[in-house]
Order: structure tokens, then C-alpha cells, then sequence
């Protein structure tokens, strides 16, 4: 057991380390700061201007559809990346598995298309 | 190596293909106006996957590795999920098509997510074990919001989803902690580090909480707080399917996870399961008496029901599986009836969920309310039927294992429980006068699958119908 929690001790100094160092720079902004606030400092800053309207508008939902459609493709690509760099070790069963999850995907991209989730009307 | 694994899962494989191509076909095609054909299809698909699983050899076959098992006690518990999901697939269309939610994504999505159950029932490793999970939770959270403009039904998936993903995290980290002690994900491995007697801190920490992930999907007390919720908001068809399918593969993972890999520490985990048996049971019967709408009430009925199942689980043995598996597979059979029966309440030609509409439903619906009798009965365990039995196997189980304490107080609230099914009774018997009667949907499909579901109760009395070899060849392949 000891000689297995040594194996973790690096994880623990860096833990320590992590949170030990956001600990310092979050509590040194409060300690050590020169503070003197007046209204102007305290309100938004809005680059020049007075705000116009609050900021919490309504948004399109088509944005979050084509997020999460982006997403899906952006965690093909999380797993397209370490079978491609280990292309030369994997098997036969490790090429066509992938081949496999390509071909599902596939799919699913043909139904969200034909299903109109990438017209933006 | 490969060919022989995936003939393993060929079931699980030709489902989720047919999946595939029904979706591609369905939009590429004639889109929801095949939907109520395709659900028929799926509902033939998923029985006839269910009888050749009945027929094929016996015997433990094991594949990847390890990871995959399908043995007895799998094909047992899938049977159960298939014809339950089957069912639940048949009486849905006219609910759907009125409330115009007939869409063909609804078998596809009810297929995914018995494709993860299958792969829950079948888990031999904490991956496979998580995966199918996830597989089954993301259908059943996007079917409960089916009903997009309604704020029930959106508020019902996105609280479902919430919490889902809490215990889904809650169980990941269980998992991890598991992996890091055992420094193996496999139930084997698991089993062998876990030991004989009393295993690591570190050990238990992370089996307590699988136990909390899990007693979440199978909405035990106190992690059932989803429930009505969700039970209420959800379109009824998706909630009948809720309170079947999805618990028990849940249940069958539970068990599964408890004896494959920690089975040599039975004493760690008795209590725990005892406890949260223990709460689910009086919970449920005590909330439930204060509803009125009927889909809460089988809600709270659902997690007491899940307490004695729990009770099964708790004894620790192979006949507390064998319980476990006869329980669930009873409480199907009574769900599926009475959420026919749900969706057959309407008023005006609207559907409606109010228990006070069922006022004096023996005078207008003389059929009905008989075979609503039997079954609240039956849910109630009133003796002559099959729901008495089922009480019956588990309490025997629990005797076996010296939970007395635990029987009685099981017996205690089952007879609180009581109180709100015999109130139903009363109001549909004996209750007042109403000023408008219920007038039930004219269908043969719910009519039919009600009566069924009622006759097995009564005929049930006979030999439980022949369930209880089949459970108890099924518990003595997970029980060693």
C-alpha cells in the first residue's frame, strides 16, 4: 500500500502546490491592495460608455445548436487524435473499431442534416 | 477472438442497427407519419429478441475480456426489460398522437436505451458498467422532455438530467476510487481485492458511492427526490416506461455489482442496502397518501415498490436474488397494467391525471374499474394476488437471511401503504357522486394489455406462472 501511495506522492506535492499558489494570489489581492473606492470605480466598467440595457438579454437557441452540434464533432476529433498517433501499434480490431465509430457518426450526421439542424433559417 | 465476442452481443448489436437504420430510414423517408408502424415494428423486434433469448443455450458465456457476461441471471433480467419495454411501446401511439408528440425519433430513442439496459444487465466491468448507464440515461432524459412546449415535461428532463448527471458523477467518483484501490476495473479483479472479509477504507468509500449512484437510478430513498417530479412532468407514456424498463436494469446492475464484485464483503454493504430499503418502503407508502394526481402516487408507489425489491437484495443470498428477480418481475407486469389503465383516463376528450376523477368509475366503466381493482390490490400485496406473492418471496428471502427487524417493519408499511391503493378502490366503488363521469379512450390495444396485465395477477395464484424456476435458475448463475 505505502509503496503504491508513492507512486502518487508527485500528484499530491502538485495538488499542494495548486492550490496552495491560487490560494496566495486570490488572498493577496485582498491583503495587500490599496484600496479606495469611489461610486465611479465600483460601477461596470463598459469601455467609454454608460451601459445601454441590462446584460442578461435573450439569446437565439440556434446558438446552442450548432455549439453542441460543434461539440460532438470536437470530441470525434479527442479520439481521432491518439488512435492516429498510435496508428502504427494498434491491430486490425483497433482500425476498424475506429472505422465503426466513424460510420456512426456518419449517421448521425446525415440525420441531424436531413433533419435541418444546420440551416440556419 | 473478435467473431466469437461479437456473437456474444449479437442481440445488443442487431438492436442498436436496427436503431441506426430506423432512424436514417424514418427521416430520409415518410418522417412521423410511419412513426406509430415503426413503434409497432420495435415492439415485434424487442419480443422476438426476448424469446430467442429464452431459447438459446444456457450456460455462461463471457466475452471481452471479461467485460461482457451474459449469463442466466442477464438473459432473465433482459427478457423482463424486452417485454416490458415491448409493451410500453404499444400502448403509447394514441397518448402520443393526441398530445401531437407521434414522432418516429420515440421507438428509436426507447431502443437505444434498452440496448444500454442490456449492456447494464451485462456489465462485468466498472466501464461497460458505465457506459450502458449513460447510453440508457441520455435516452430516457431526452424522452421525458419529448413534450417540448409544455413546462411540465421540460422541467421533467431538464431536473431528470440534472440529478442524472449528480449520481452519475457521484458513481464515476465511487468507480475511480474502486479503481484506484483494486487498481483494476474488472468485477473479477474486484472481487479478488476486495477480499474475503472486511476490505480497505478506501475500498468502501468508493462502494458506498456506487451504492448512492445507483440507489439514484432506482430511485431509492433518499435519493428518490426526482421521482415525482419527473413521474408527473413527463408525457404518461414516457413515464409508464420509466417506472418499468429502466428500474429493472438498474436493479439487475445493482445486484449485479454487489455480487460479481463485491460479493466476498456481503457484510459491507448489507446494512447500507437494508437502510435505504428501509427508508424507500415507508417513504413511499407514507407521501404517497397525501396525492392527487395518479401519476405522483405511482411514483411514491414506484419507490416503495423499489424498497422491497431492496429487501431481496439486502438478504445478501441467492434466494434474496431469486426474490429480487420474481419481485421485478411482478412489478412490471402491475406497472405496465396500471399505467394502460392511465392512459386510458380522459375527460372531454382530454387526458387527465386527478385521482378524484375516478369517482364512482364502476358505474360508467363496470370492465375497467374490476381490472383496476385487482391490480391496486395486487400492488397493495392483498393476499390472493400475484402482488402478495411477490411480497411474500422477498420477506422469505429476508427471514432466510435473519432480517427479522426488517420484515417486520416491511409489514408495517406495507400496510400503510395500503391505505392509498384500497382508497381508489373506494372511490371508484363507493365514492361520490360525479358530476361528469370518466369516460374511458375505446381501445383495444390498452384494453387488452390492461386485461392481461389484471388476469396474471388472479391466475398468478397457479405455480407464480412458472417465474419462479426461471428466477431461481437465473439467481444461482450470479450467486456463487
Amino acid at each position: 500500500m505505502d509503496e503504491m501511495l508513492r507512486e502518487y506522492l508527485p500528484l499530491l506535492i502538485f495538488l499542494v502546490i495548486a492550490v496552495g499558489l491560487g490560494l496566495v494570489l486570490m488572498l493577496s489581492a485582498f491583503l495587500i491592495a490599496v484600496r479606495n473606492p469611489d461610486p465611479e470605480k465600483l460601477s461596470a466598467y463598459e469601455c467609454g460608455f454608460n451601459a445601454f440595457d441590462d446584460a442578461r438579454m435573450k439569446f437565439d437557441v440556434r446558438f446552442y445548436l450548432v455549439a453542441i452540434l460543434f461539440i460532438i464533432f470536437d470530441l470525434e476529433i479527442a479520439f481521432l487524435f491518439p488512435w492516429a498517433v498510435a496508428f502504427k501499434d494498434i491491430s486490425d480490431t483497433g482500425f476498424w473499431s475506429m472505422m465503426l465509430f466513424l460510420a456512426v457518426l456518419t449517421i448521425g450526421f446525415a440525420y441531424e442534416w436531413k433533419k435541418g439542424a444546420l440551416e440556419w433559417q | 477472438m473478435v467473431p466469437a465476442d461479437l456473437s456474444i452481443i449479437l442481440p445488443e448489436i442487431l438492436l442498436s442497427v436496427f436503431a441506426m437504420l430506423a432512424l436514417l430510414g424514418a427521416v430520409y423517408g415518410r418522417k412521423d407519419r410511419i412513426a406509430t408502424s415503426l413503434i409497432w415494428v420495435t415492439a415485434a423486434i424487442f419480443i422476438i429478441a426476448a424469446l430467442s433469448l429464452m431459447r438459446s443455450a444456457n450456460g455462461t458465456e463471457i466475452g471481452f475480456n471479461g467485460m461482457f457476461i451474459n449469463d442466466g441471471f442477464a438473459r432473465f433480467a433482459k427478457v423482463v426489460v424486452l417485454f416490458s419495454a415491448a409493451a410500453v411501446l404499444v400502448i403509447s401511439p394514441d397518448y402520443l398522437a393526441e398530445r401531437k408528440i407521434l414522432k418516429f425519433e420515440y421507438p428509436v430513442l426507447i431502443t437505444l436505451s434498452v440496448v444500454g439496459m442490456m449492456m447494464m444487465i451485462s456489465a462485468g466491468d466498472l466501464m461497460l458498467l458505465y457506459m450502458g448507464l449513460e447510453l440508457q440515461s441520455l435516452c430516457l432524459y431526452i424522452i421525458a422532455s419529448m413534450r417540448r412546449d409544455s413546462l411540465k415535461s421540460t422541467e421533467a428532463g431538464l431536473k431528470y438530467f440534472v440529478l442524472g448527471a449528480l449520481s452519475s458523477g457521484l458513481l464515476l467518483y465511487g468507480a475511480s476510487l474502486i479503481y484506484g484501490y483494486a487498481g483494476t476495473t474488472s468485477f473479477l479483479g474486484i472481487f479478488a481485492a476486495a477480499g474475503q472479509d472486511h476490505a480497505d477504507i478506501g475500498l468502501l468509500l468508493g462502494l458506498v458511492l456506487m451504492l448512492a449512484g445507483m440507489a439514484f437510478k432506482v430511485s431509492a430513498v433518499p435519493f428518490h427526490m426526482w421521482t415525482p417530479d419527473v413521474y408527473e412532468g413527463a408525457p404518461t407514456p414516457v413515464t409508464a416506461f420509466f417506472a418499468t424498463a429502466p428500474k429493472v436494469a438498474a436493479m439487475a446492475l445493482f445486484a449485479r455489482v454487489l455480487h460479481d464484485a463485491f460479493g466476498g464483503i456481503v457484510g459491507d454493504w448489507q446494512q447500507v442496502v437494508a437502510l435505504i430499503s428501509l427508508l424507500s418502503m415507508y417513504l413511499g407508502a407514507i407521501a404517497a397518501i397525501g396525492q392527487t394526481n395518479i401519476k405522483r402516487l405511482m411514483a411514491y408507489s414506484s419507490i416503495a415498490h423499489m424498497g422491497y425489491a431492496l429487501m431481496g437484495l439486502a438478504a445478501g443470498t441467492s434466494l434474496g436474488i431469486e426474490a429480487l428477480l420474481t419481485y421485478m418481475a411482478i412489478y412490471v407486469t402491475m406497472n405496465v397494467g396500471t399505467f394502460a389503465f392511465i392512459l386510458t383516463m380522459q375527460k372531454d376528450g382530454q387526458p387527465v391525471t386527478d385521482i378524484s376523477t375516478l369517482n364512482m368509475l364502476s358505474r360508467s366503466e363496470p370492465g375497467k374499474a374490476l381490472a383496476m381493482l385487482v391490480l391496486l390490490f395486487s400492488l397493495a400485496g392483498v393476499p390472493p394476488t400475484l402482488g402478495f406473492f411477490a411480497k411474500w418471496s422477498v420477506w422469505n428471502a429476508a427471514l432466510d437471511a435473519d432480517l427479522v427487524w426488517l420484515v417486520v417493519a416491511s409489514a408495517i408499511a406495507s400496510a400503510i401503504g395500503a391505505y392509498y391503493y384500497l382508497r381508489i378502490v373506494y372511490l371508484m366503488y363507493f365514492g361520490e357522486e360525479p358530476q361528469e363521469a370518466l369516460v374511458c379512450r375505446p381501445s383495444v390495444v390498452l384494453s387488452g394489455v390492461l386485461t392481461v396485465s389484471s388476469v396474471a395477477m388472479i391466475l398468478g395464484m397457479i405455480n407464480l406462472l412458472g417465474l419462479e424456476g426461471a428466477a431461481e435458475a437465473a439467481a444461482a448463475t450470479l450467486v456463487r
